[in-house]
């Protein structure tokens, strides 16, 4: 960079102000529930005026899934604190699972809470990052077209770097 | 619009009402009316979610905003938020 060039970058760099803050979020679980921390914390940071990016790797990539987004489920196994308290030998049984899901789809729907695919657009129109984790993506068959629109496929290596330069950094 | 409260009286450029809602709904949908307003116009934003108390206080904060006044009236609160020149 010659020595003018730099001063100018300097100059532009005083005329932005302050650096916008910046949220990563890694959303690693594919239930219902887990789907919504990321979502909530996403819109609220980019509400707030913060350049945010969600890593969705792993389950947290049926978030992302076209055809499995909508259909999100709540587990009844193995969850103690689930909408219904089931010991897990019942919560094992076919149809438990679906009746948890609807008990938190009937929750969230009673407390006007926007549902997942709601979140997703919400978060859309603020400018969320989407990154697609690309080895969940070879690892589990998911091609670039399984994915709603929009979304970044990316490396561990490329989150990273994006999540190096954040000020608050999560994994849910 | 002209709204009087103990700081004396208010401009109020917009009103929005998040009665009812939950976090980050009151947030959320503050901030994009507070986007769509002048700088130094006065948004008038009434919540019930409790958390709002100290939510809409961050949510200025950090848009760089200006809280003018808070009126907290046993699970009403109204906020009058000034939107600063930053975001």
């Amino acid at each position: 960079m010659t020595d003018l060039a730099r001063s100018l970058a300097n100059i532009s760099q005083a005329e932005a102000g302050p650096k916008r803050k910046r949220l990563a979020l890694v959303a690693s679980k594919g239930t219902l529930d887990a789907a919504y921390p990321p979502l909530i914390l996403a819109t609220t940071a980019a509400s707030l005026g913060w350049e945010v990016g969600i890593y969705f790797t792993f389950y947290g990539l049926d978030i992302l899934h076209k055809d499995r987004y909508q259909k999100l489920k709540m587990a009844s196994l193995a969850n103690p604190a689930g909408p219904i308290r089931l010991p897990n030998l019942i919560g094992a049984i076919p149809g438990a699972t679906a009746a948890a899901t609807k008990v938190m789809k009937r929750w969230m729907k009673r407390s006007r809470m926007p549902d997942v695919t709601e979140f997703i657009e919400m978060a859309q129109g603020l400018d969320v990052t989407f990154f697609a984790c690309a080895t969940t993506m070879g690892v589990m068959g998911v091609e670039e077209g399984d994915l709603i629109a929009g979304c970044d496929i990316a490396g561990a290596a490329r989150f990273l770097d994006y999540a190096a330069d954040a000020d608050v950094q999560l994994f849910v | 619009m002209t709204q009087t409260n103990e700081i004396g009286d208010i401009q109020v450029a917009e009103v929005l009402d998040t009665s009812g809602l939950l976090c980050p709904l009151p947030v959320y949908k503050a901030a994009l009316v507070l986007k769509k307003l002048e700088p130094g116009d006065v948004l008038e934003l009434t919540c019930t979610d409790p958390g709002s108390l100290e939510d809409i206080p961050a949510l200025a904060r950090q848009r760089r905003d200006v809280l003018l006044a808070v009126d907290d009236r046993g699970g009403v609160q109204k906020f009058w938020i000034e939107k600063g020149e930053g975001v």
